[in-house]
């Protein structure tokens, strides 16, 4: 039991982390000075709430590749709900950022759900659907750094006990679906739903609404991320977060979670994001050209699933050894 | 769960019949209106050589279309053919940085393609990986290298011969583009449905572990499948970057969509088993007028994107709706 619990995936990807930060500053030593590693947990916040809302949809044999377009678009709306009524209160503006955005994930679930169309060509159409909305809506014209309300653009930089409103949300949302996840109804029915299908029908759980919960909750965790970026970045476009949907699906894969579902914790996908995030924050440090960026996150993702594959392979075996054991 | 009575009709349909009412029959009536429709909306619409311009829309991705319909049919996908473009393409620039010729060109950019589609066919017949993330991995790894040697730059100056794949005119406003796309239409369509190759595909995606025991080799025949991927993907490689004469690594970007929007268009489950060369080709020209034809009306690219967009997940939602309503 013991040795399970040292050679878990998350035990193993902490190890890796600290690996990565003692290479990195054998070269440059400052870059892990606490001020530093919060700047960069800060910056991999929004990574870490996709990868959550993208983890249970995995769960439940889905894939979101619709969140960074649901992102943007999110991004777009509120950013023109600031300039049209800048008086707006923040968390008036969060409130629809959360629906909004789990308006769109619905949207995903009822056409997975009802329709029975394969998620991955659901969310390959409505990627494009909602990034041709922002460019509808703009016209394709960007909201700059000026045209924001002054606390639109502050809350997420506002800082608590040291740390920026991000890195809390971040932490609040890894604890909240922390406790989901293995507390409630819904968080078991989402590794049943995915774990073995049949068998969840069979014990009373709707596959189907399921999944759709599971497209709701990555659309409103990927509309409130379009809040927070906006506001941090102070801008809004219709590229804005372009591409983003790999690097979560990778941080998720890294972190352990299984793309056949089932298999996957929150902290595994958050330390995925955060072994990126690490990455791309590092590269420039150790003078590697930022284009670097998107040929290591494929090859991570692979690198990643082929150990996820080899991981599960033997798991299987060791229950079966068990077994013989017991008999 | 499915209703698992098969309902025995009193009478077999005619083939007249049966082949009036395929999907097919149905796409070719669509074909001809959007075709009538553009004919009225725009006077540009019917020249020769606006229609032969026409053709630009589609053949390229068409090409990679056919080898992505049969590895559809066979229940995997490849996402990384638009990476793989880009791979070849920078492949070909660099091979004209160092002084080849034409010939050598072709051989650089086949020769990619296929390198490429052995690295995909290996992970996932070899390593047993699904391919969904196989490929959204190869994907960014690919497209990543040919960040990496060409950043912000450009390739230019390709030989004069060489211009010849992508602007080149076998006869009259006949392109060798479309004749290379009709050549390769004719291959396919041979090799899917006239021999025991095209039988292997068909009983991979509808019985795997039955199409194993019933003596044919399922990872051998996957395996090529990836190959003809990657060696179609070389093709359209060098057939697009001698249409645009130089090469970025943003090349083709978001063909993938499209691609899998084209196969998915011209009746392949994207659940494996079944699909037709014919319906392809058919998708390949609605989609080519489509977006010709928005073209001429001034509309922007992004929102051609929404209509893909709509197109893919409208073609597989209205049957399983008019199921719906009827039962």
């Amino acid at each position: 039991m013991q040795k399970q619990i040292l050679m878990s995936r998350e035990v193993l990807l902490t190890g890796a982390i600290v690996l990565l930060l003692a290479i990195i500053s054998t070269r440059f030593p400052a870059f892990i000075a606490p001020s530093n590693l919060a700047n960069v947990f800060n910056d991999t916040a929004p990574l870490i709430l996709l990868a959550i809302g993208q983890m249970i949809v995995i769960l439940t044999r889905c894939i979101d590749l619709s969140v960074a377009a649901n992102l943007a678009l999110t991004g777009m709306v509120v950013s023109m709900i600031n300039v049209a009524m800048p008086g707006l209160p923040v968390p008036i503006i969060i409130f629809i950022a959360v629906a909004f955005g789990a308006l769109l994930g619905m949207v995903n679930g009822v056409l997975v759900w009802k329709l029975e169309i394969p998620p991955i060509v659901v969310t390959l159409g409505t990627m494009t659907i909602f990034r041709g909305t922002i460019f509808l809506l703009s016209e394709g014209k960007w909201i700059n750094a000026h045209e924001f309300s002054e606390t639109f653009k502050a809350f997420p930089r506002t800082e608590l006990l040291g740390l920026p409103l991000m890195s809390w949300i971040a932490i609040a949302a890894v604890i909240f679906f922390s406790v989901v996840m293995s507390r409630t109804t819904l968080g078991r029915a989402f590794y049943a739903a995915g774990g073995n299908p049949h068998a969840a029908t069979y014990a009373g759980i709707d596959v189907g609404r399921t999944q759709f919960w599971a497209f709701t909750i990555s659309g409103a965790l990927a509309g409130l991320t379009g809040y927070l970026w906006v506001s941090r970045f102070a801008v809004a476009f219709v590229d804005l977060a372009g591409g983003f949907e790999l690097s979560v699906v990778a941080a998720c894969v890294i972190g352990g979670v299984a793309i056949m579902g089932g298999i996957g914790t929150v902290v595994g996908a958050m330390l995925g994001a955060l072994f990126l995030g690490i990455i791309s924050n590092a590269l420039p440090v150790v003078n590697i050209s930022p284009f670097w960026q998107l040929a290591i996150s494929g090859g991570a993702i692979i690198i990643a699933v082929a150990l996820n594959a080899q991981a599960n392979r033997e798991k299987g075996r060791i229950i079966l050894k068990r077994a013989e054991h017991a008999t | 769960m499915t209703d698992t009575t098969r309902f025995i009709p009193d009478r077999l349909q005619s083939p007249l019949e049966r082949r009036l009412k395929s999907w097919e029959t149905l796409l070719l009536a669509v074909a001809v209106a959007i075709f009538i429709v553009n004919s009225f909306t725009s006077p540009y619409f019917l020249n020769a050589w606006n229609l032969s311009d026409m053709t630009f829309n589609f053949t390229e991705k068409a090409m990679i279309a056919f080898a992505m319909a049969l590895l559809i049919i066979a229940g995997e996908i490849d996402l990384s053919v638009a990476s793989i473009i880009a791979l070849a393409s920078t492949a070909m620039g660099a091979a004209v940085q160092i002084g080849l010729g034409t010939p050598g060109l072709v051989l650089v950019g086949l020769g990619v393609g296929l390198i490429c589609g052995a690295f995909n066919g290996f992970l996932v017949t070899k390593m047993g990986l699904p391919s969904i993330v196989v490929t959204i991995g190869t994907m960014s790894l690919f497209r990543g290298i040919s960040y990496i040697v060409l950043g912000d730059q450009a390739y230019r100056g390709y030989p004069s011969d060489f211009s010849f794949f992508g602007q080149g005119y076998v006869f009259w406003v006949i392109s060798f583009e479309f004749v290379l796309f009709a050549i390769i239409a004719l291959v396919y369509f041979v090799i899917l449905h006239k021999t025991n190759f095209g039988r292997a595909v068909y009983a991979i995606g509808n019985n795997p572990v039955g199409a194993e025991f019933s003596g044919i080799r399922v990872a051998r025949v996957k395996f090529i499948l990836f190959l003809l991927t990657g060696l179609m993907s070389g093709v359209a490689a060098i057939c697009l970057t001698s249409r645009l004469a130089s090469t970025r690594p943003s090349i083709a970007f978001g063909w993938e969509l499209e691609i899998v929007t084209m196969v998915v268009l011209g009746g392949v489950s994207i659940l494996g088993g079944s699909g037709s060369i014919p319906g392809v080709v058919i998708a390949a020209f609605v989609m080519g007028l489509v977006t010709f034809g928005l073209g001429l009306l001034n509309v922007p690219g992004i929102v051609m994107s929404i209509v893909i967009g709509a197109l893919l997940i409208g073609v597989i939602a209205l049957p399983r709706l008019w199921e719906k309503w009827r039962t």
